[in-house]
């Protein structure tokens, strides 16, 4: 018997998946809140916030169990531009779930706000106050959001694309924890 | 390795219809972002167009608030009474003192226009808590707002644009505004007696929006709040002849000694409106003195601590809780893009200062 599985663990499975909800949502609750005068506004940056802790979070436990589980080999006849286009797409969206909450978190504390996840629930600031450092960081975190819902669609065409055109196990992978064969 | 077999190839209809499905489900997403950022609805208010409104109006100024840009830092602090302590649990009403680092302030968004172009003023300020919490609130002299949602807020601002053709705006467009806003009523009747004052010292300084205070007990209490100043000005005294009389008056009577307001909070009685600063509140309410603010020095403000503070009236202490004044969200949103705005511009500041100096 192989030791490469042919799906992901369960764990990395509900990871997935509690993660994509999570990330879509927060991306829409971002793009919608700085479009927005409305009581929205202010409600939505209150979800924001909480919600991007808690994905840095489940970032590095999504890291920790990646490392230490076995992941399904992507299909030996995937041309090599798809495998590295595959690779380095994962690597970004792990990337950017690292990196986006940490710069929401850095730039609200360059503004000298303090830091708060709730009315009363305050993180420590791990920058110094600075308005251009604010100016740079807040620009990234909008751009990198954008880069990230980019790479979210790519991700979710491809993985329809497995699905439904080249029909591998490359989806079932992820939806499922038994080979359909 | 669980070798399988490849599937039959697709025909090259299926492909389509297969390839088809794939771009359909990216563009509903795709689509659905769009809406909610705002570039599938033109129509909707952002704080991108209330602050493009404001620079159309008065200019851009790099690296300057967009509105209330003329201004000077003040530094000192709050010392409560602890009368406000039984209807918020804010540190800010039970610690004996608060460290204040706040602004003075014209609204206008240009940072040249004289100081009796407009005859209100107005005081920002930002209490940082010992538990690092922090109340920021911006508030004017008037006592209500002219309009009691953002929505009409730019329509006004937009009456007052120039027009591409002559380059003025339109007398015509602001009473209209006007004829068709009836609760601007109450600032009308304000504005039309209000003098420019000649000191920033004697003004009282108005919250306008509602806020909630909120008590140990989980208790929400609507209230307004008004800096009231112990300094008056001898009767009939008047703004003197130049445009920057403001700052250099500060600067003389802060020398000769702290400058004290008292924090007053009117507490609302049920059925008073909270959502609308277009109304003021009946007379015979309640009211706390919380303590006094003591203003002990001041800070040119394009090197001052307040020049990189956002006064965004919702960045708010455990125990004071925004209303659903409308005008509320609408001025976190605007200030926060003002202030990436202006952030981003920091570097043009200096010659920003000999453009005020020539």
């Amino acid at each position: 018997m192989s030791t490469q599985p042919n799906h992901f663990a369960p764990l990395a499975r509900l990871l997935h998946w509690l993660m994509a909800l999570m990330i879509i949502a927060m991306l829409f609750i971002g793009a919608g809140m700085v479009a927005s005068v409305s009581e929205r506004h202010e409600w939505l940056i209150n979800l924001h916030k909480p919600l991007g802790v808690a994905i840095l979070l489940l970032a590095i436990v999504r890291l920790v169990v990646r490392f230490s589980t076995q992941q399904p080999p992507l299909p030996a006849d995937l041309p090599s531009w798809q495998v590295l286009a595959a690779k380095a797409s994962h690597l970004l969206l792990y990337g950017l779930m690292l990196i986006l909450p940490l710069l929401g978190w850095a730039m609200i504390s360059a503004s000298g706000e303090p830091v708060m996840l709730s009315s009363s629930l305050q993180l420590p600031s791990i920058v110094a106050a600075n308005a251009q450092v604010f100016a740079f960081l807040r620009k990234a975190h909008g751009y990198l959001a954008y880069l990230l819902f980019l790479t979210v669609l790519l991700h979710l065409a491809a993985a329809l694309y497995h699905g439904w055109v080249r029909r591998d196990e490359v989806l079932d992978s992820m939806l499922r924890g038994r080979d359909r064969g | 390795m669980v070798d399988r077999s490849s599937p039959p190839p697709l025909s090259a209809a299926s492909l389509i219809v297969r390839l088809a499905g794939i771009a359909v489900v990216v563009a509903v997403v795709a689509g659905a972002f769009a809406y909610v950022n705002g570039t599938l609805d033109p129509q909707r208010l952002t704080p991108k167009k209330l602050i493009n409104v404001l620079e159309t109006n008065n200019g851009v100024h790099p690296g300057f608030r967009r509105n209330h840009a003329k201004g000077v830092c003040v530094i000192g602090h709050f010392e409560s009474s602890g009368e406000a302590r039984s209807y918020s649990t804010a540190q800010v009403f039970n610690e004996a003192r608060t460290p204040v680092v706040g602004r003075l302030a014209l609204p206008p968004g240009n940072p040249y226009a004289p100081d009796n172009a407009i005859p209100i003023r107005s005081m920002a300020l930002r209490f940082t808590q010992a538990n690092g919490q922090q109340w920021r609130t911006g508030m004017n002299s008037m006592p209500v707002f002219p309009v009691g949602t953002p929505e009409a807020f730019y329509q006004l601002q937009q009456a007052q644009s120039p027009l591409p053709s002559t380059g003025k705006p339109d007398p015509a467009a602001v009473p209209a505004f006007f004829g068709s806003h009836p609760e601007a009523a109450p600032f009308l009747a304000w504005v039309k007696t209000a003098k420019p004052s000649a000191s920033y010292v004697t003004e009282t300084y108005n919250s306008v929006n509602a806020f909630y205070l909120v008590n140990a007990a989980g208790q929400k209490q609507a209230v307004r709040w008004n800096m009231v100043p112990q300094a008056v000005d001898a009767p009939g005294a008047t703004a003197p002849e130049g445009s920057d009389f403001l700052e250099k008056d500060l600067v003389q009577r802060i020398a000769a000694g702290p400058l004290r307001w008292q924090l007053m909070i009117t507490l609302a009685n049920p059925g008073d409106p909270v959502n609308d600063a277009s109304k003021a509140w009946p007379e015979g309410r309640k009211v706390l003195n919380a303590g006094t603010l003591v203003l002990e020095s001041v800070q040119p403000q394009l090197s001052g601590e307040c020049r990189d503070i956002n006064y965004d009236p919702l960045v708010l202490p455990a125990g004071i809780e925004g209303s659903d004044d409308p005008l509320l969200a609408a001025r976190s949103a605007a200030y926060a893009t003002s202030y990436l705005r202006r952030t981003s511009e920091v570097s043009q500041l200096p010659a920003a200062k000999q453009e005020a100096q020539q």
